[in-house]
């Protein structure tokens, strides 16, 4: 017998899926042929506060084919408790009920569903129901209410998302007394997640309580429970699926309101229902919030940091208090005596923010890693000599070594990529024809995170593995990962193994955020694995003849599709052939993986990365272009550098996007965004992408789980905004801290 | 979108026929424009005529006198690539790849560029007021974000951009816009075809009601030696313009002979200024005289706050346009910036 030598960890899998996607065959929750199907369109809200005093739906029913028009005036009645509304990423507050009562918390809100025969039926009878309001002030800009900030309320969120550490030394004393100082503000506008899926749920009515329902989202037990809990039908019969999802950055990680919307109108009028939002309607829920930034930094003469204080404001609902940490980061980079890092919230009248890539790392970072820019000019230091002088391999903030940081090499192989050392260090003194180069860098940093997940692993009669999971893949390469970890794990082929996933019905596991599910179902894979050969070796040696009566499981090689005798290839019996002897029932198990609590109590775990960036700045117009972008990235083992890479490159696609691009506008006298369509929100387009690069730095992490592994959908978006704006200084001489950049402003 | 009648014309008469029999009818060629306004319920038209199928009207032809015409109903990308514009009229050519997407010009038609609406934001949401949508509502883009708005031509009413490329194009080249209607055929020079918004915002153009654009000429002068278009927006494609310059010269070594500039994303039709194309005429072709053609052009311009910062970047952007319509070899893809 042929010892397996093909495992696929580590190398360039090609997406699995990636055939059915690009031809068309991958169904999306909008995509479901179902009979009887009714469409629902979503009313919303054209006040930014106050109360609905009437509804007039007489016009829209009116149209043929109208069916129905949900309002709060006619909904089904629904559950009492707000906790029954909370959803697991829900953060403190009381969380937003659709169509619960006639108040207006936010523009934008849906006030009502239209239901008819076909979709274009119900969007045009949308413009017919007629709604008189009682408007009354707003407040919905975080710069002009800074002084209403306060500290976020606790809640379950808080464990991951914890406040900034308390104050080290005396950072007052420390920093008026520094020879070397920096004094700056940041400013972010809002951006929204803007997926190309739209969000859109298909609910298939069954009739006896029981729902099938096709959702986009980013986690199908929490739109279970969800919608379970709302409208009281017991949990077995709720089935969300979301086997294809067309991106997510977070905004998935909630159910949104379509689901809601959706679903009531399904057990309302006994039918299947669909619900699509539009573009328009993408920007009338969860998004980036806005934040303003202050950092004082302080070093010595040699560069060492002896003072940082970082105090940030960010904006959150009336209703929900969303944290997401932005003030820590810096002290799990660099060393500094003292310390005083603030962050509080200014509630407006906006829906709740959420998490979007990166979510307080991508804001943070921007700001420090510019300040650290600021002070290498101060200290005639070289940017990335200035890391250096301060890099630990400890994380300060907790006092606690990482489990690995392999940060160092990130820096010095990046530099080494871009051609660091060609740089001049003086603003305005590189150029190319019409245009001013600048060179900038910066560091990124994000967390490792591990949840618990359990798999169900099983070998079929015909030899192959089946294993199932209630993850996504939000189009980041999981279900390719999964099948890669599956198969080395049994020494299968790739196409014997059947990794089941983005249902429901499967075993937990968490929604897909947090560049956290490579850790946590692929840690379960491996553990069901085991448990799996285990039970595979049992069951080899009942079988009569067995060659393996006396032989210890570690005397094994498990190896397409056989058990193998180490000490004699020759000798093996196959998985088929054990479950023949199983009168062909499956031999299966179901394992739960999870982090390390108590070995990781002592460590710190993150990922990190260094990014370096060119930009060409016109000289007269201010253009501004990114023509090269190397970045660096540290995350443990990387079972997929092509599927890997492919997270770096978006995210770095990100990072320019936030950096020159991407913003959505509040009109501040209407209280709503205004430029809520993809022509006038502004995402990078292939003419703004030039030469990106990749480098994954080599990181054995025997401490932090079973595989190694730390994650990489966000790290790669951390670092670039701070690399492309130190760039921009380095090109111009110009310092602009408000995000995104405006050519004109380079002038 | 509401419910509503399809019918097809195959000739001008049937077109014409058919707009008249029913004056909330609108006509259809590639819809790049009508079916956003509509989907948004901005336009709600109870009869929608397609004229994609007149066949006089999908040529690109030599007129007896030398001219070009380019029918009405050919689409953007087929006249940018056409062998007789690329040739004879590059300035025209580069402008309309410098506009939208392969995808939209590849739907998109002349005729239809000419009357495509307004990106204001605030034309585009039914939920707040707009002079130019709903007249008398109001205008919240004075003091509103006004980053994409206009700087020249503005009135109390409306602050709103004509947003097209291929049109600054054709106004440099003094197209002339050719008409069906009622009342017979009639010709339009380009300069009058759109208008400013003074009390009448909700009125972008001179075209009667009733009246279709059935093909556009361009004058014997092609300027094919020296031109440039430039485009300076907030991404490197798919954005329209915040400042667009048409440069165009007929030069006698580097002395001006005949100079064409005009603007776009400034105002509410593309701007020219013909005293100052008269200024250049007989002066070096030189940044300092481009200098003091851009003063004249930009004279009144005003800011609303956001887009102040338009009036300081099309001086720069005239004076650049006007070095790289000198060397139009350093035009790059895109009417990006020279490098």
């Amino acid at each position: 017998m042929e010892m397996d030598t093909n495992k696929t960890v580590g190398k360039p899998v090609s997406r699995l899926e990636g055939k059915l996607k690009v031809t068309g065959i991958a169904k999306y929750a909008a995509e479901y042929e179902v009979d009887n199907l009714l469409y629902g369109y979503v009313v919303n809200s054209m006040i930014t506060k106050g109360k609905i005093l009437s509804i007039d739906v007489s016009k829209a029913m009116a149209l043929p084919g109208v069916i129905e028009v949900l309002t709060h005036e006619n909904r089904t009645r629904l559950a009492w408790f707000d906790l029954q509304y909370t959803d697991m990423d829900a953060p403190p507050g009381t969380v937003f009920k659709p169509l619960y009562d006639e108040n207006i918390l936010y523009n934008g809100q849906p006030i009502a569903l239209v239901v008819a025969e076909s979709f274009e039926m119900a969007r045009f009878a949308a413009t017919q129901v007629i709604f008189k309001y009682k408007e009354e002030p707003f407040q919905t800009s975080l710069e002009h209410h800074l002084d209403q900030s306060r500290v976020a309320k606790k809640g379950f969120a808080t464990a991951l998302k914890p406040p900034p550490p308390p104050p080290t030394g005396d950072f007052e004393k420390a920093y008026q007394q520094a020879e070397v100082k920096v004094d700056a503000t940041y400013t972010h506008g809002t951006e929204h997640h803007n997926p190309i899926e739209l969000f859109a749920t298909t609910t298939v009515y069954q009739g006896n309580g029981k729902l099938t329902i096709y959702d986009k989202t980013q986690g199908t037990i929490n739109n279970q429970l969800y919608v379970a809990n709302i409208f009281g039908l017991k949990y077995k019969n709720v089935r969300v699926l979301a086997p294809f999802v067309g991106g997510g950055f977070g905004s998935g990680l909630r159910p949104q309101y379509q689901l809601f919307l959706c679903v009531m109108a399904a057990l309302h009028l006994k039918r299947n229902v669909r619900v699509v939002l539009d573009r328009k309607q993408m920007f009338s829920f969860t998004h980036r919030p806005p934040t303003v930034q202050n950092l004082r930094f302080a070093t010595d003469t040699d560069g060492k940091l002896t003072a940082m204080n970082h105090s940030s404001k960010s904006e959150t609902s009336s209703f929900e208090d969303y944290f997401e940490p932005i003030a820590s980061w810096s002290h799990r980079l660099y060393p500094a005596p003292h310390t005083l890092f603030e962050q509080e919230l200014v509630p407006l009248d906006v829906y709740t923010p959420m998490d979007m890539r990166a979510p307080g790392g991508s804001t943070a970072l921007h700001a420090i890693e510019c300040t650290m820019d600021e002070l290498s000019y101060k200290l005639n230091i070289d940017p990335l000599e200035l890391r250096l002088i301060n890099y630990t391999e400890m994380d300060p903030s907790a006092g606690k070594p990482y489990t690995s940081k392999a940060l160092k090499a990130c820096y010095l192989e990046a530099a080494d990529q871009f051609g660091w050392e060609k740089r001049t260090p003086k603003p305005r003194s590189m150029e190319r024809g019409n245009k001013l180069i600048g060179y900038g860098m910066a560091t990124g940093i994000w967390d490792a995170f591990q949840f618990p997940s359990r798999v169900e692993a099983m070998i079929t009669a015909d030899g192959k593995m089946i294993l199932n999971n209630a993850v996504t893949d939000i189009g980041t390469g999981t279900f390719t990962v999964m099948t890669q970890i599956a198969a080395d794990e049994l020494g299968l082929p790739l196409e014997e193994v059947d990794f089941r996933y983005g249902d429901s019905k499967k075993p937990f596991s968490m929604f897909q955020g947090g560049s956290a599910m490579t850790s946590s179902t692929g840690v379960a894979i491996v553990i069901a694995a085991k448990e799996l050969r285990k039970k595979l070796a049992k069951k080899a040696r009942e079988m009569p003849h067995s060659p393996f009566k006396k032989v210890e499981d570690a005397e094994l090689t498990f190896s397409n599709g056989n058990i193998i005798l180490n000490n004699d290839p020759n000798i093996s019996v196959s998985f088929k052939d054990i479950i023949a002897f199983n009168k062909g029932k499956v031999i299966k198990t179901t394992n739960m993986g999870k982090p390390h609590l108590l070995k990781l109590k002592k460590y710190s775990l993150a990922t990190h990365s260094a990014s370096f960036v060119e930009v060409e700045v016109d000289k007269d117009l201010g253009t501004v272009t990114v023509t090269r972008a190397v970045t660096a990235v540290a995350a443990g083992k990387i079972i997929n550098p092509k599927t890997a890479k492919s997270q770096v490159y978006g995210s770095m696609v990100w990072g320019i996007s936030k950096a020159l691009h991407e913003e959505t506008i509040m009109d501040e006298n209407l209280g709503k965004y205004i430029n809520a369509n993809l022509g006038e929100y502004h995402l990078p387009v292939h003419a703004d992408i030039r030469q990106l690069e990749v480098i994954f730095a080599e990181e054995n992490d025997e401490l932090i789980n079973e595989l190694g592994v730390k994650g990489v959908g966000e790290i790669g978006l951390v670092g670039m905004p701070a690399a492309i704006s130190n760039a921009i200084y380095h090109a111009t001489g110009k310092r602009i801290n408000k995000l995104p950049i405006h050519f004109d402003e380079l002038i | 979108m509401n419910n509503f009648e399809y019918k097809q014309a195959t000739n001008i008469h049937d077109a014409l026929d058919l707009v008249n029999q029913k004056p909330d009818a609108v006509f259809i060629a590639g819809g790049t424009n009508l079916i956003d306004l509509w989907k948004y319920d901005l336009t709600h038209p109870s009869q929608l005529i397609d004229i994609n199928h007149i066949p006089e009207n999908d040529e690109i032809s030599i007129q007896k006198d030398g001219k070009i015409r380019l029918g009405a109903a050919v689409k953007n990308a087929d006249t940018a690539y056409h062998p007789l514009i690329e040739q004879k009229y590059p300035l025209l050519s580069r402008a309309i790849l410098a506009g939208a997407s392969a995808q939209i010009r590849n739907m998109a038609s002349n005729g239809g560029n000419l009357l495509q609406r307004t990106r204001c934001y605030y034309f585009y949401d039914p939920d707040v007021p707009c002079n130019k949508r709903n007249p008398g509502s109001g205008c919240p883009a004075k003091a509103g974000y006004n980053r994409i708005h206009a700087i020249l031509g503005t009135s109390d009413a409306c602050i709103a951009v004509f947003p097209s490329d291929m049109c600054i194009a054709l106004a440099a080249l003094d197209a002339t816009v050719n008409v069906s209607g009622p009342n017979g055929n009639r010709s339009i020079p380009f300069a009058s075809f759109h208008r400013l918004p003074d009390n009448r915002p909700d009125l972008d153009n001179t075209l009667e009601q009733g009246e279709i654009i059935t093909s556009i000429d361009l004058p014997q002068d092609d300027f094919s030696e020296n031109y440039s278009y430039l485009k300076l927006r907030d991404r490197h494609s798919y954005a329209f313009a915040l400042v667009s310059v048409a440069t165009a010269f007929k030069l006698n070594g580097n002395t001006i002979e005949l100079a064409r500039i005009a603007l776009g994303g400034v105002a509410h039709k593309p701007w020219r200024n013909i005293e100052a194309e008269e200024f250049l005429k007989n002066k070096e072709a030189n940044a300092e005289n481009f200098s003091a053609a851009a003063d004249m052009i930009l004279k009144g311009a005003k800011g609303f706050g956001h887009n102040d910062f338009k009036i300081s970047l099309a001086k720069k952007a005239i004076i650049r346009n006007g070095l790289m319509a000198l060397n139009p070899s350093s035009q790059l893809p895109g009417a990006q910036p020279s490098a």
